[in-house]
């Protein structure tokens, strides 16, 4: 049970487009492929400027895929979809 | 981001600077590194770019109570917290005071799968987090070019790159970032570029099996620095940077005059000494008595109450200490009293600089007033003539700022001896040049000295002969004999030939008063006969004179009688008919 459930933390830096991007984008992701099997939760480091260092972002907006191990992390506003399912390895899981 | 005021503004028009503390670096850059703004310090490997920035940090912190911020990209908190304490920077320390922080920045390519537009808000984010929170007012990036081996995207880098410079400058803190060495660039990314205020290379040559850290100061806006190449190496303490030479020549004077502990040497300077702070120079051949010259200056500082400090390079301490005894150059009791240190140590022990930093450093501990280096041509064998040359160059410039009286001594080879002190260039920034050499003749050899120069005195031009005796260094008087000065035994032989000499004189001289007393008395006795002669014929002719006289009164008598007679009776006598 807890294997299937996908924790994903997004770390974005205020409103900017490219958070929206990212965020609308993982939405979709994440509504197709891990229908109800998913955590989202969004970070915002201008308001919590001191998780930056615990997850090593260096870019924004990042996301991370604390769940499953390993951890993985993907960079951008996600938009580019071949490479969000490589890097989230979402194949693997649902390979429709 | 907005445009804040610089925490600092210094009164003077000159660019606001950041001081270091790290020893040489202020003065090279004549203050420090620029106030607010971004210096890159690049170098290849090994050079102590990373080590630079720490110490930039620590001192920032330990001096200046300036806060900072380390930001590495290459070796975890507790690798560099590690690498660090041999040299005394107590890092975890210096966290806990939230004086420091450390963030490391992982950068891992696999790890990371770039999906689309980015930026790199993180790292502004998590730095100026790490600033705001300690309220830091210096921050090391090192190394920041690892980013490129993390992020494909090379434009958005640049881009963030240049914006996280402009970012730091605003925010009014005095950053390092450190860099690779690059092919034909200063750094492999090209960072410099960006940062045009300050750049700093480091450089690791190897020359002749001997490895020599340069620092350069490619550029420095806004104000003037030095533009050579420094040595500098990594010591006990730190980074340490030498100036080749002081920027000025405006060392005080001193008038005095001070001994060179032996008298008849003073004797040979006008004002009977050396002058005080001045630099010395002894060369000579070997067995000449260089050193234990050098220990009777050594002695006469400890006795005028100086401390001394006393390096040589030939000998143990305890040696040098039993050879002067023997020659009634007692220095025991002032090593004992700590009035005098001798540090010994092998020439090829360390590379050039080391050794120069090393007297440095003691020097600036023992604060001595007489330095003594015994000899400096050792130091050749450990580095080519120019950077031999430089390093003295260096050294006596350190001495006379500080007012040292310094003397060195230096090993020639025989009939090169003058050409070759030249050649190292050491002659001309000593004040006072004394050679002693050997003076060979008639099957022996012995001691002879003199003075090549003596800046702002008159000296002797003599070449004394002179004798290391029980009791310390005698010059003898000069003796000129028929082909020039005489030493040694020819000395000797000049003496027993003056003596027989003198007797000769002498017997010579006895034997004119006897004669002359002779004659005297010869004529004394000629005179006396002659006297006497006289007395017989003056007698002789006294007497002839009353017996005429005599013979005249009787005849006149006789006379008058006769006329008596005939006026009584006619003369019947026929002797008186013709009257």
């Amino acid at each position: 049970m807890s294997e299937d459930m996908w924790e994903l933390r997004l770390y974005v830096a205020g409103q900017t487009v490219k958070s929206m991007t990212a965020l609308a984008n993982l939405k979709t992701y994440c509504e197709k492929h891990l229908k109800g099997r998913y955590r989202l939760e969004i970070i915002d480091l201008l308001q919590h400027p001191q998780l930056a260092e615990g997850d090593q972002i260096l870019a924004i907006p990042t996301l991370v895929r604390k769940m499953p191990a390993p951890i993985r992390r993907v960079i951008g506003d996600l938009s580019n979809h071949e490479r969000v399912l490589v890097g989230l390895d979402l194949r693997s899981i649902d390979p429709s | 981001m907005s445009n804040q005021p610089l925490p600092r503004i210094t009164p003077f028009s000159q660019l606001p600077k950041a001081l270091t503390g790290i020893e040489g670096l202020d003065e090279i850059t004549e203050g420090g590194l620029p106030l607010g703004r971004p210096t890159l310090v690049c170098g290849s490997a090994g050079c102590g770019k990373t080590l630079l920035g720490i110490e930039f940090l620590v001192r920032g912190i330990l001096d200046h109570d300036e806060p900072g911020v380390l930001m590495a990209f290459e070796e975890t908190a507790a690798e560099l917290s590690a690498n660090v304490a041999s040299l005394g920077f107590d890092l975890p320390q210096l966290v806990a005071d939230k004086k420091l922080r450390l963030d490391h920045v992982h950068i891992d390519r696999t790890e990371i799968d770039e999906t689309g537009e980015y930026d790199l808000e993180g790292l502004f984010i998590r730095l100026g987090y790490a600033i705001d929170t300690i309220g830091a007012k210096r921050v090391v990036l090192d190394t920041i070019e690892s980013l490129f081996s993390g992020f494909s995207n090379e434009a958005v880098l640049r881009s963030e790159i240049r914006r996280l410079f402009r970012w730091l400058k605003d925010k009014g803190v005095t950053t390092v970032i450190t860099a690779e060495r690059g092919d034909g660039t200063l750094t492999r990314q090209g960072l410099e570029e960006y940062v045009s205020d300050c750049v700093i290379l480091l450089d690791n040559r190897v020359i002749d099996q001997i490895t020599t850290r340069r620092l350069r100061i490619v550029k420095y806006r806004g104000s003037t620095h030095g533009t050579n190449e420094y040595p500098y190496i990594i010591t006990e303490e730190g980074l340490s940077v030498l100036p080749v030479t002081s920027l000025k020549l405006e060392h005080t004077v001193s008038d005095e005059v001070i001994s060179t502990g032996v008298p008849d040497l003073d004797g040979m300077f006008r004002r009977g000494g050396l002058y005080q702070g001045s630099s010395s120079l002894i060369t000579g051949t070997a067995g000449t008595a260089k050193t234990t010259l050098a220990s009777s200056f050594a002695l006469e500082a400890c006795r005028r109450g100086e401390r001394c400090l006393f390096f040589v390079f030939e000998e143990s301490p305890a040696q040098l200490l039993r050879n002067m005894a023997t020659v009634g150059i007692d220095l025991q009791p002032f090593v004992e009293s700590g009035q005098l240190r001798i540090e010994a140590s092998r020439p090829t022990l360390n590379g050039l600089e080391r050794h120069l930093v090393t007297i440095h450093r003691l020097i600036g501990q023992f604060k001595p007033q007489t330095v003594i280096i015994d000899p400096i041509s050792n130091l050749v064998s450990v580095g080519s003539h120019s950077e031999v040359s430089s390093m003295l160059t260096r050294l006596v410039d350190f001495l006379k700022v500080q007012g040292i009286n310094a003397l060195f001594t230096a090993l020639v080879s025989g009939n090169r001896a003058q050409q070759e002190m030249t050649d190292e260039g050491i002659s001309s920034l000593v004040d006072t040049w004394i050679h002693v050499r050997d003076l060979e003749g008639v099957g022996e050899r012995n001691r002879g000295i003199s003075i090549l120069k003596a800046r702002g005195m008159a000296h002797s031009n003599q070449v004394r002969e002179f004798e290391v005796t029980e009791r310390g260094i005698r010059l003898l008087d000069v003796l000129v004999g028929p082909t020039g000065i005489i030493t040694g035994a020819s000395r000797l032989a000049q003496h027993i030939q003056e003596q027989a000499r003198q007797i000769a004189n002498e017997q010579e001289a006895e034997r004119r008063d006897r004669d002359l007393e002779r004659k005297r008395r010869v004529l004394e006795a000629t005179i006396a006969n002659l006297r006497t002669e006289f007395e017989s014929v003056e007698e002789e002719l006294r007497r002839v004179n009353s017996e005429e006289q005599q013979r005249h009164s009787t005849m006149a008598e006789e006379r008058r009688q006769l006329g008596h007679s005939f006026s009584d009776h006619p003369p019947t006598t026929p002797n008186g008919s013709g009257a």
